[in-house]
Formats: C-alpha cells, structure tokens, sequence
C-alpha cells in the first residue's frame, strides 16, 4: 500500500483551519449510534476518551493500571510547551514550529508540527479551566520558563509535577464521563490484539488481570493512545509496565511502524547502581541551567570529588560546545556523556556516570536560591541514593526515555488500518529524530483533545448506518483463539530462566548498539544477538503460575515476546539509515570532529514499515517536503 | 543483607490468607524495597512457583499504585516515602520483615498484596472534578490567580491517590484523600460554580462506599508521600457545612 498523509491544501498556516472547515462530521443526533475504543488512559487517550465522551459517542477506555490516573504521563516533571508569548519575548506559532522542526533535526512532518504549536496555546486554556494550578507570578498571571535551548521562554509548569497534574485534569473529565454514563472504564485490561472485519479494525481482545479472561469488545473504530516502548531497554526511566504489546499486535495486523528506532536518550537521570535495579529515575534536565558537567581527567582517579582541583577536571560540554555549553540539547549532551564513559572517565563505583555539580551556582547565587529552583529535586536524589547534592556533586547517567518513533499516522492520525487511530506517544510524527522538551505533553494532550475528535468523524461519518458491531463472527473468533493460543504456548515453556534477566540481556544489546551511538558491525552483531536470545526465551524461560487470575510474570513474558520482536525492527531500521540525524547518531557518518552528518539528498524521508509475516520488513517512504523552512545544519557549536 | 520475609499471601478476596516466610540473601542495602521483591519473584520463578503479586508501575513515588504495609505501617519506615521509594538501607542486616497489603474494608484483596482501590476513583466520580469541556474555556489569563492560592491548590492536588491515609487510618476513613480534591478545587476561582454539589456529593459518596468516619488522630497526615495537611480536612468539613447550611 502506498502512503498517503493526507496533508490537506493551502499555506501551511491555513492547513487546518482549511481541514477543519471541510472535514465531515457526525450529527450530534447520530453520534450515540457509534461506539468508540480509547485504548490508554493516558493524556492522550484519556483526553480523547473524554472529548469523545463530551460529543455524545459511546466510548469504552481501557488501559493496565488500577486507575487511569497512575498512566505514565503521570511521571512528567518539566513541564509543557505553549506559544502564549505572555513574556512578550517575541513567541509565536511560527517560532515554535520552527524550534521543532529543527530540534527534531528536519525530519518530521512540517504539517503536522505546524498544527501542534497552532493549537498549544488553546490547551492551557482548557488545563487552566479544569483546575490545574499551574504557577503564577505573584501578580496573579501565569508563569513560564525556558526549557530544552530555545530562547523563549513558552513553558508552563506546575512544580515538578506538571505531567501529573496534567493527567489528573484529563483523568477527572473522565470521571465526569462515567458518572454521566458516557464513558466506560476497563481497568486492569491489557490489549492482546486488534480485531479486522472487511479490512476495518472493528474491536479489540483484551486480557482481564484480575480474573485472566480473556474478552472481546467491538466498536467503529479503535483509538491507540498507549505510550513509548522504552521499557524495551529494561532500564529507562518508563514505568514498568509500560510496553510495545499493543502497537506491535497492530503492526502485525498491518499497521505501519515508523522510524521504530528513533529513542532519545536523556542525559540525567539516575544511573544504575547493581544488577537488580529495575528503573533510573529522571533527574529533570532544568537542573543542567545551574549543574556544570564534568568528569576527572585522569581515568584511575580515585580520590572524592570535592578533592580534585579543577585543572583536573574535563568540563567536557563547555569545552566541546563553548556557545551552549550544559545546555545542548539531549542528544548532544547524551552521546558525549557516553563517549566520557566509554573512553574510560566515568565516575562512580560502576564507573558509569558523571558529575553534574552545583558548587559554582551555590557560591554564586546561595544554597538557598537553589533549593527554591530545585529543591524537590534534590530531596528526591536524596531519597534514592542518601546524597546530600548541595554538599557533593550529583551522579548521572544517560538513560532511555522517549520514542520519537510508533505506529506511522496520516494527518488525521489514522494509521494504516482503516479505523485505528494513534495518539500520543504511540505515534510518530511530531518530534523527527530528537523530541524537545516540553513538548511531548502538549503533543498527547492535543492529539487527544483537539485533533483526534475533529479528524475521527470524518471516519465515523461511513459508519452511521452500519448497526452495532458484532463480536460473535469468526474474525474475533479466531483472534481470540490466537491470544489464549500465545498465552498457553507461554505457559507451557516452563524454563528456569526468569523472564526479568533475559529483559535485562535484551536491554545491554539494544543499549550497547542500538541506543545513543550506532555503528554496521555493532548492529549485525545485535540482531544476531537478538535472534539468539528470542530462541532463548521461547525454551527456556521461566513463566509459572497459570491464566486464571493475575500473573504478573505471565504478563511481563507476553511484553517481553514482543520486544524480541521489536528490537530486530528497530535494529533493522537503524542500519538501513546510513546518515545520522538527531538521536540516530551512526557512528560510520560523522564528521572529523564527531557531529552529526546528515543526509537530505538520500534520506529526506520518514521510514515506515510493513510487516511480512515474520520474514522480514518492507519499506516504505515517506518523502518529507519543507516547504516553509530551509533544512540547515543544526550546529551547538 | 540476608533478610527474612513475611509475606501475606491471599488467593483471592473470597479466600483466606496466611502469611508465608521466605528467606532471601546477598541483598545490597542500595537494592530499593521493591527491587528486593523481584528478586524474590525471580527465585520462586526458575523454581517454577507462582511469583508474589503486588502491585506498582512508575517506581519512583509519583503514579500511586504501590501498596504495601511493611512492619505494620503504611509504604514503610520512612515518613513520607512511598513504597517504591524505600531502600534496604532504612533496615538492618539479619531482620524480619511482615509485608501486608493496604488493610480497608473497601479495598478488597485481588490476590496477595494487590488490593483494589475502585471505590477511590468513585468518590472521584461522584463529584472531584469541573465541568468544563474540551472547547469551552476562556483565556488562560482572564481569570488572575493570587500565587499562594495557586500554589495552596497544588498542595491539595499533589495527592498520588495511593490509598495509605486509608491503609492507616483505624476507622479506615479516606478523609484526607477527599479532602485533598475538594481543597485543591475550592481553592481555586474555577472551581467555584460546583463548590457546593462537589462537597456534598464526594462526602455522601465516602459514606456509601463503606470508608470510616475521622476522628482526627492524624495518623493519615503522617504517612502521607504528598504531605498533603491535616488542614484540608477542616477546610473540607468547613466546605461540607456550608453546602449543608446554602443547600
Ligand atoms: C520520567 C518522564 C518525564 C517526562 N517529562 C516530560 C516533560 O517534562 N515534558 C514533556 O512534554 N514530556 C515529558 N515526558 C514525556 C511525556 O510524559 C510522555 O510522552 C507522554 O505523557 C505520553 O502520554 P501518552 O498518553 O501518549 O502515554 P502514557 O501516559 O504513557 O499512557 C499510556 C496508556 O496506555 C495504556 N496501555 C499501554 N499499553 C496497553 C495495553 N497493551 N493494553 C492496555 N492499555 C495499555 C496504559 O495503561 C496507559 O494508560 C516525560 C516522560 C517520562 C518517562
Ligand atoms: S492524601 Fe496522601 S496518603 Fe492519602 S491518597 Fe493522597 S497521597 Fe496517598
Ligand atoms: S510505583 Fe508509582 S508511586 Fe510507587
């Protein structure tokens, strides 16, 4: 199938506006005839599943927590992007298309991108008349700051918190939805696969967790809001249950996956202290404003950090990017963190880390103006690792944290499954090669908010006459068959090798060749890896207990089949781009002084991929036209 | 470390539990407590037997879904951790542990250590929200908000929602839960309209849904992750009144 992004008519700043005015919509009257499957309670979905909701469809959202208040997007600290301009400091909807597109290293999609800062100004509006207390100037008026190097300042933040309270907005519509009867929640319920009738995705099946039933729900169309796959590197700083399972059944099912291996990296979180942690909590990167990063020169350097004079320390940004210094964006800032590490001048007993250090800030500006700007933070450190940071030198480490890459989507968010809609993390095309800050919130709450409900109409607008879809056909018949088929065959491996350590081997391959910086032989060498270790786990891995009723271990080995599956696409689609770009770094395509060499002449273009019954993967492109900005060499220098 | 476990293992609501031991060794007091439990769940799994289940997913003190009573005391020794925040530093080498799952007449047990907490999210239905759908609000600055009030309301909406103040509380009362929603949006201008109905309606639906009265012993207060304050809850029976009083 060819692509088609249905980019619509026009100057790209009517594009829109120009959708908006010719896309058909469902009669209010008609909306309670369809039914709609959110699935992910997350901003996202839990946004859409409201909205929906609000417009009179029947929807039915479901996700894996016990409340869709505790989905991932839970976990954001910084905060989210809006081209207010309240600080009067020359912001606008242009200037932050421009900021992504060219953070995301000119390879999103500009239509898209120019639509997200169009509406952002429109979701703090909604956020604030939902009650989120964002923070305020002391004259009453919403405050910002200034986050990921750009120079405006257009970020909204409340505390460290902002992606919780986000969701706690989002999630309280939904409530209102239920108490209304508008909106039903599926709590505990994981989708195992997606139902296609007549070429349409018509119903999902999904696994009770409680009970371990496995049950059938159709609707007119299915609306994936289900996150990032960054879990696949076992260490991430994604929830644990935070998986790939969902998208990859769609993929299977014929949905597109696009540039799967596009992961940003970020530079300070946690780093790992034993064999058994399981997570590496994000430090957020706000502190990089006043933490100066460096590593000692001397790689057998033994002595305590405040010991070692400074001309035995390698400021090593300052030094590499004089003009942003600790403030390059994250891949920047990740990638020569590794190359400190790997070169053998990490710090810390694992020898895995490096110093982000406050003592200059501290004697400039007082303990006490840097405990106001981050002193959550620095209690947060403390409670995990028993450092005072204001008296010694943080530790970081860079850690998986976002996929650029998902399910591939058109400009309605429809992916290539007629009927099955992406929003959030889920899919693809905002972002490019490398997410800047504070803007994956916005991406989620919007796609949820104001785009999915005005672009899924056009869809359902076909469906008003079609009557309810029924689940007792051979299509969910047969679906349902395979997913207590695959959890049986689980069930039956009974090995010995626990399903968490083979995760953790999976995440030293994909971290070790497929994460900050990449290179052919590394690669070939993963997916052989890769393959050896899928063998592995169907012989050999542990998954007691049995299917009725909760089994966490069942469910972590259902997550994990799909990454050893996901891993070799993304290994497949990191060695088929022979340029770097943004967080694709190749080490075989850098400069004498080793940039990043992009490629427009050949790789102008998004890479989706098709499935070919576990053979192998088709590709298609997607050209990317800009036709407003002029692709430059994104310099930090 | 070497440590030994008691572990409250259930099958079902309808079953009875029992508390099992398990022994487990060569543990790092960096190793965070529930990090401790997956190796425990490793161990049983390559012996082939069913891992304990409990539940947790961001594991770093924010989502709310981690739930245990460690010694007797809600998310563990530390005040003001949640669980997944506790590390085998806050213990000693050679110590027992008893590991319960959060103990309320409304949080009826799934199996072992995970509980369910629907009734929380139908007091949240009940009325912990504003009626302001997707499209129909004004400019974000239109309305001024003073920024202690601001900042007051995010006190209140901090809450994770874990259910420990409950877990605590000898009359199982989720005071402090529904008072730190009905603070967050009373506090604000844009919670106003429904201030009323929001009071009356969330404090019937703690009512219905089986949790205790409070007695103000502030054991909740203590245990709190959020140090969400004791405060919310006389602003909550201030709130509670009026409504009774304009109703
Ligand atoms: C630690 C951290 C800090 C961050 N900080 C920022 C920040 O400051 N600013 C910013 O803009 N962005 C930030 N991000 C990124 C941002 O938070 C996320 O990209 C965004 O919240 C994703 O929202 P979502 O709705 O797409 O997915 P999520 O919130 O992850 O929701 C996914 C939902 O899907 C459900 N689900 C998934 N799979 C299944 C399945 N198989 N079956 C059933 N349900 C399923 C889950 O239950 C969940 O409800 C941060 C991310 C992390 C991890
Ligand atoms: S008030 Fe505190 S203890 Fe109670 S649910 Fe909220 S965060 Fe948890
Ligand atoms: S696991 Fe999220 S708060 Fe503990």
């Amino acid at each position: 199938m060819a692509l088609n992004a249905k980019i619509p008519e026009g100057p790209l700043k009517d594009k829109w506006q120009n959708y908006l005015a010719k896309t058909r919509i469902v009669n209010p009257a008609n909306r309670k005839k369809l039914d709609v499957i959110v699935v992910g309670g997350g901003l996202s979905g839990g946004g859409a599943a409201a909205s929906l909701a609000e417009l009179g469809y029947n929807v039915k959202v479901f996700f894996f927590q016990d409340s869709a208040r505790r989905s991932h997007s839970v976990a954001a600290q910084g905060g989210v992007n809006a081209a207010k301009n309240y600080k009067n400091d020359g912001d606008n909807v242009y200037r932050m298309f421009y900021d992504t597109i060219k953070g995301g290293d000119f390879r999103s999609r500009e239509a898209n991108v120019y639509r997200m800062a169009e509406v952002s100004a429109n979701l703090i509006d909604h956020m604030v008349a939902q009650g989120v207390p964002f923070g305020r100037e002391y004259g009453g008026y919403l405050s910002n700051r200034s986050f990921g190097g750009v120079l405006v300042s257009r970020t909204f933040y409340a505390r460290g918190q902002t992606g919780q309270q986000l969701l706690l907005a989002t999630y309280q519509a939904m409530m209102k939805q239920i108490k209304v009867g508008k909106l039903t929640q599926y709590n505990r319920h994981e989708i195992l696969d997606i139902v296609i009738v007549d070429g349409k995705a018509r119903g999902i099946i999904a696994r009770n967790l409680n009970t371990g039933e496995i049950e059938r729900h159709s609707a007119h169309a299915l609306v994936f809001g289900t996150g990032g796959f960054g879990k696949i590197f076992y260490l991430s700083t994604l929830a644990m249950n935070s998986n790939g399972s969902a998208n990859w059944r769609a993929h299977k099912k014929g949905a597109y996956f696009a540039n799967p291996s596009w992961t940003q990296i970020h530079p300070t979180a946690l780093p790992q202290s034993g064999e058994h942690q399981s997570k590496l909590t994000l430090m957020s990167e706000s502190l990089r404003n006043d933490g100066r990063i460096w590593v000692p020169k001397n790689k057998d350097e033994n002595r305590a950090p405040g010991d070692i004079p400074n001309d035995e320390r390698d400021y090593y940004l300052e030094r590499r990017y004089p003009a942003f210094g600790n403030l390059v964006p994250r891949d920047v800032a990740s990638r020569a963190a590794k190359e400190r590490i790997d070169a053998g001048h990490g710090v810390g007993p694992l020898k895995n880390a490096v110093y982000l250090d406050f003592k200059t800030a501290i004697e400039k500006l007082g303990e006490d103006t840097i405990k106001e700007r981050y002193g959550n933070l620095f209690t947060m450190y403390e409670k995990i690792t028993a450092i005072n940071a204001y008296k010694e030198p943080m530790k970081i480490s860079p850690a998986a944290h976002f996929s650029m890459g998902g399910l591939w989507v058109d400009y309605e968010l429809q992916t290539t499954i007629p009927g099955l809609f992406a929003v959030g993390e889920a899919n693809f095309a905002d972002h490019g090669a490398n997410r800047l800050g504070a803007n994956s919130l916005l991406q989620a709450s919007v796609d949820g908010n104001f785009i999915l409900p005005n672009t899924i109409s056009n869809y359902l607008a076909d469906d008003i006459k079609t009557g309810k879809i029924s689940t007792d056909t051979p299509e969910f018949e047969e679906a349902e068959k395979a997913v207590k088929d695959q959890v049986t065959k689980l069930l039956a491996i009974k090995g010995t090798m626990p399903v968490d350590q083979i995760h953790r081997r999976l995440g030293k391959i994909m971290f070790k060749e497929v994460a900050m910086s990449r290179n052919e032989k590394g690669m070939i060498w993963a997916i052989e890896e890769i393959k050896k270790l899928r063998k592995e786990f169907w012989e050999n891995a542990a998954v007691p207990g049995n299917e009725n009723g909760p089994n966490s271990e069942l469910e972590k080995a259902g997550r994990l089949a799909d990454y050893l599956e996901i891993a070799e696409l993304m290994t497949v689609d990191a060695l088929d781009r022979k340029e770097s770009c943004g967080a694709h770094f190749r080490e075989d395509y850098q400069t004498e002084d080793g940039e990043a060499m992009r490629d427009d002449e050949n790789y102008m273009y998004s890479s989706a991929w098709e499935w070919q019954n576990g053979e192998s993967w088709k590709l298609h492109k997607e050209p990317l036209e800009f036709t407003e900005v002029k692709p430059t060499v994104r310099s930090y220098k | 470390m070497k440590l030994t476990l008691k572990i409250w293992r259930q099958e079902s609501a309808k079953t009875k539990g029992k508390l099992v031991t398990y022994k487990l060794s060569d543990l790092s007091s960096d190793t965070s407590f529930l990090e401790m439990l997956d190796v425990l769940n490793e161990e049983l799994a390559s012996k082939g037997e069913p891992a304990v289940e409990f539940d947790h997913d961001c594991r770093e003190g924010i989502c709310g879904q981690c739930s245990l009573v460690i010694n007797g005391k809600a998310h563990g020794p530390e005040e003001h951790y949640t669980t997944c925040q506790t590390h085998l530093r806050s213990f000693s080498d050679g110590d027992t542990i008893t590991i319960e799952p959060f103990r309320a007449n409304s949080f009826p047990v799934i199996r072992d250590l995970k509980v369910d907490r629907g009734s929380m999210d139908r007091i949240i239905q009940a009325g912990g929200y504003i009626s302001s759908f997707t499209g129909m609000a004004p400019e974000a600055n239109t309305i001024p908000i003073h920024h202690d009030i601001a900042e007051s309301a995010f006190d209140s909406a901090a809450c994770i929602g874990c259910g420990a103040c409950i877990a605590t509380c000898k009359n199982s009362s989720a005071a402090l839960f529904v008072s730190a929603k009905i603070g967050h949006l009373a506090k604000l201008p844009q919670g106003q309209i429904e201030r009323t109905e929001r009071a009356l309606w969330m404090i019937n639906a703690h009512d219905e849904e089986g949790f205790g009265n409070c007695s103000n012993t502030g054991a909740c207060a203590m245990v709190c992750p959020q140090e969400v304050q004791l405060l919310d809850i006389a602003r909550m029976n201030f709130e509670y009144n009026r409504a009774k009083c304009i109703s």
